[in-house]
């Protein structure tokens, strides 16, 4: 105990120390971030171990402001003579880009101050038997309940935790601990008449570890998804009802975010550029971005500039309300920062969702497909096929072909087709299954009509 | 040649080194290899008119791994003292079950890569970042005098220096010094209330003169406003099944989607590929033939050696349309008993080894460009790609298109909005019934991404024509 206290003090100090002397070397502001942390992930596969991997990290984020004038660096090279050359490079870089106006650290007045308690950090370690023990069950459960699942690319377990210091020339000194347990399982199927494979997976993540599903579950629940896609086809090209489940209604909410990101909307980049308080879907869609959720995976107590993180609600009853913004992209627009700064170590801030999600309905996901006639369950998409410009989608998909109500027969080699903003305007139903299994999360989602392309 | 790499510059003798590598191969190892890397990045950027940011990251570290049979015990450190080194050996070598003590591994042989494929002095990988600025000034003025209905340019400069180290437990001390640089434009276009993006770029293990040959860096900007303008009256793309032709280059990207992931050594090891059971099997027409080259000088995807230290080379994937071979690592082609090809890669000392493409492309055949459109009564010409995406077990592969026009009646006509195409990956080749004499490597600008680690890579094609391919469009 008494060891952590002195390391913990020896990285806060570290961080004062530096923005000193950044601003002996010319900084006229400065920040700092110091990330640490350790990992340590188990697969196994066909119940042996496959790959064992630990290790602990730490890195360094510098930056600093002359005047209008910004750079950033980092290191993960901790030595003095390596951090006294960080600060010095930092200056002169930062002294060779142009002045940007609106460029600068949060007002001083705007810091976080109290800090709520959000449950990040989860003091248990697993032995390394443990964590093998745990990958070997999600895998076991995956392999044995269908003899259709004929082999597996593996069974997971990762853990890890870390702690964040972040402190700037205004006097802000923040820091959190957080930790993560996670396990997957993907299994992989054989269709026993024509020898086609089938694969996909399931998966938990949780900050505690007592709050992750069994091993069985998680496995019993990656064989489901895999035997069902077996004797998968395609189907011909036509205009149906799209029903995503709630994995793929949440890459629509992922795409939403990216929409709503300061930066895109200040260069013109996002089809929502100019669209604050109009409406984007129908009056039951309400669309929230809490930082503040006790335990959530994107939950921290003061965003990657030190501003406090907050609940912001995006989309109300409709109306597209709040962009997400840091306070750089925040001046660009002439608005408040929503406190959404996210900071990898070595990169300028940028905006990232904290725990964003999309509010929901009360029907089932079956309630869902009975009122379909003739239509497609999304329950897997691929590729890049997004033009956030103009809001433009068409991704490739695989799915269960709706018929009558019922889900008839798997599907796959299709293509979805339309544009965002039709799509989230023609939000039909939303389900009553909300579930957190990242920072972004969606109920299932019932969309009017897009273009399936097949045979 | 560029410089030797030195243990020296990662601060270590040799004795610690070899100690470290006899403390992890333990009897029941069969192979142990120590990875050392430092690496420099730095970036500037620009976007309205202003060069406003400068990034600049420096990285260090070694990852410490033991392979026994199937199984793989890896640890990483960023401190390089020779207790990190003995931490990382004792869980490296965990998955042995081997009692520890240290053991006598051959004294490697101090050896450089045989070719050098970018002899590039550490001098002009170090450009003055003044330099820098005033290269993306140029993009923006140029862009923007291209077309007044550019509103907005933004670009960015990469750079990155990395200098490599491999110790392996069959004898083989080895470094590199890998340069490698990206310039990437993208333009917004406005319209009557109506915006579109464009984007070009490219780069490879190439010096700053690079951009400046033949003024390289303008026709980047002038491509990537030309895409943005173009795209501003692209009309809604066809759905369904059609004929579809690939324009040369970078459209090779359907090669390192469709067949080159499947080709990778631990799919097939695992039978978790739809190619598992194919070799020497029909999986093209017999106009393919298809390599992965890592030996091109300059290249993206080009390295002298891998990252275990095995020199890089050709490896004919697909020969006249029959499948020849695998892509492998070291652990792969033990286990399954074929040759190392070189193509052991991984992001950084932070990740494992993975069998990974280099530079894949397909050969040039004999058909005149312009007679493979007119052979088309109606369908797709796709010329510039987005990303891709494939899933390895049922073979099902898309990519993007982000510039393509329609084919009406043998004539290439309206451009068309962006569409994802989709396929199998184990029967779409079997469809290219015509491939162009132009073969066009890319410009030097993909990234690939697997088990969450990204190497650069790169791809060619000639112009072909794929007979049936299912189109992701909006219109009947």
């Amino acid at each position: 105990m008494n060891q952590q206290i002195q390391r913990r003090d020896g990285y806060s100090q570290l961080a004062l120390d530096l923005l000193a002397k950044a601003k002996r070397s010319g900084a006229t502001e400065a920040d700092i971030i110091i990330a640490e942390g350790e990992t340590f992930s188990v697969q196994v596969r066909l119940g042996a171990v496959d790959r064992l991997t630990k290790a602990r990290e730490k890195h360094l984020g510098l930056r600093v402001f002359v005047g209008k004038r910004s750079a950033s660096t980092s290191t993960s090279d901790f030595s003095a003579d390596s951090l006294n050359q960080l600060v010095a490079e930092t200056c002169i870089l930062a002294k060779a880009v142009v002045e940007d106006q609106v460029s600068g650290l949060p007002a001083a007045d705007q810091m976080a101050g109290e800090r709520p308690e959000l449950d990040l950090y989860d003091p248990t370690r697993l032995n390394t038997e443990q964590q093998i023990e745990l990958a070997k069950r999600v895998e076991a459960a995956a392999m044995s309940t269908d003899e259709r699942v004929t082999n597996s690319e593996g069974g997971d377990f990762d853990s890890s935790s870390g702690r964040v210091v972040l402190s700037n020339s205004h006097g802000f000194l923040g820091e959190y601990q957080s930790s993560s347990f996670s396990m997957s399982v993907s299994p992989i199927a054989t269709d026993p008449e024509t020898g086609a494979m089938q694969r996909d997976s399931w998966y938990d993540v949780k900050r505690k570890f007592a709050k992750l599903d069994s091993p069985e579950a998680v496995g019993l629940e990656a064989a489901r998804r895999t035997v069902r896609k077996l004797g998968a086809r395609k189907v011909t090209t036509q205009r149906v009802p799209v029903v995503f489940d709630s994995e793929m209604a949440g890459s629509l909410m992922g795409n939403l975010c990216s929409a709503v990101s300061g930066y895109s909307l200040y260069k013109g980049a996002s089809f929502l550029a100019g669209q604050l308080d109009k409406p984007l879907a129908p009056e039951y869609v309400t669309v929230y971005d809490d930082g503040r959720v006790v335990g959530g995976l994107g939950s921290r107590p003061f965003d990657g500039e030190g501003l406090p993180t907050r609940k912001t609600t995006v989309v109300e009853r409709g109306v597209l309300k709040s962009y997400l913004l840091d306070t750089y992209s925040g001046r660009k627009l002439g608005l408040a920062s929503t406190g959404n700064a996210s900071r990898s170590v070595g990169e300028n801030p940028s905006v990232g969702p904290t725990n964003f999600y999309l509010a929901p309905g009360t029907k089932t996901a079956q309630d869902i497909i009975k009122t379909v006639k003739q239509g497609l369950y999304v329950t897997d998409l691929i590729g890049f096929g997004i033009n956030m410009v103009t809001g433009d989608y068409s991704r490739g998909a695989a799915g269960f072909w709706i018929e009558g109500g019922e889900l008839a027969y798997p599907v796959e080699e299709i293509t979805i087709a339309g544009n965002l903003k039709d799509m989230f305007a023609g939000i039909e139903m939303l389900g009553s299954d909300l579930v957190f299994r990242g920072r972004i999360a969606s109920p299932t989602v019932k969309i009017a009509e897009m273009m399936v392309a097949g045979s | 040649m560029g410089e030797l790499v030195q243990l020296t510059s990662f601060g270590l003798t040799e004795g610690e080194v070899l100690g470290a590598l006899g403390r992890v191969k333990v009897r029941d190892v069969d192979y142990a290899d120590l990875y050392f890397e430092s690496c420099v990045s730095e970036s500037v950027s620009m976007e309205e008119s202003l060069v406003k940011r400068a990034t600049k990251s420096v990285s260090q570290g070694v990852g410490v791994r033991a392979t026994a049979g199937e199984k793989t015990g890896f640890a990483y450190s960023d401190e390089l003292t020779k207790k990190d080194l003995e931490l990382a050996a004792d869980t490296a070598r965990y998955i042995a079950n081997s009692p520890s003590g240290a053991h006598a591994v051959p004294v490697p042989v101090r050896q450089r890569p045989m070719r050098d494929l970018y002899p590039i002095e550490r001098a002009q990988a170090e450009v003055a970042t003044a330099d820098r600025v005033s290269l993306l000034n140029a993009i923006d003025a140029e862009a923007r005098r291209y077309d007044p209905r550019i509103k907005n340019v933004m670009a960015s400069f990469n750079t990155e220096y990395k200098i490599v180290m491999v110790a392996t437990s069959d004898g083989t001390l080895i470094g590199d010094v890998q340069p490698l640089s990206r310039l990437q434009v993208t333009c917004i276009a406005e319209e009557n209330g109506q915006r579109q993006a464009g984007s070009f770029g490219g780069g490879g293990r190439v010096g700053f003169e690079f951009y400046h040959e033949g003024d390289r860096y303008l026709r980047y900007a002038r491509e990537a406003a030309r895409e943005a303008i173009l795209n501003l009256s692209a009309v809604e793309a066809p759905a369904g099944v059609m004929p579809v032709v690939l324009g040369g280059g970078w459209p090779g990207i359907l090669l390192h989607e469709a067949i080159g992931h499947g080709l990778e050594a631990d799919f097939n090891r695992k039978k978790t590929s739809a190619f598992s059971h194919l070799l020497g099997k029909r999986v093209a027409s017999d106009v393919c033939t298809i390599v992965d080259d890592g030996t091109l000088p300059g290249r993206r995807g080009s390295l002298n050696m891998d990252d275990e230290g095995t020199p890089t080379g050709r490896t004919v994937l697909i020969e006249h349309g029959i499948l020849r071979g695998y892509i492998t690592d070291k652990l792969n082609a033990r286990l399954m008993g074929i040759p190392v090809t070189g193509n052991g890669r991984r992001e950084s000392y932070k990740s494992v080894v993975l069998p990974r493409m280099t530079n894949t492309f397909m050969l040039a055949g004999t058909s005149d460009p312009e007679e493979i459109i007119r052979s088309v009564d109606r369908g797709l010409y796709a010329v510039s790609f987005g990303g891709g995406q494939v899933d390895i077990t049922n073979g099902k592969f898309v990519f993007s298109a982000s510039e393509a026009y329609l084919i009406e009646g043998g004539k290439v006509t309206r451009p068309v909005k962006g569409a994802t195409l989709i396929g199998s990956g184990p029967e779409i080749l079997t469809k290219v019934s015509m491939v162009g004499h132009d073969l066009k490597l890319d410009e030097g600008i993909g990234t690939c991404g697997k088990e969450g680690q990204s190497v650069p890579v790169g791809v060619g094609l000639p112009t072909i024509r794929i007979d049936e391919i299912t189109v992701g469009g909006t219109q009947r």
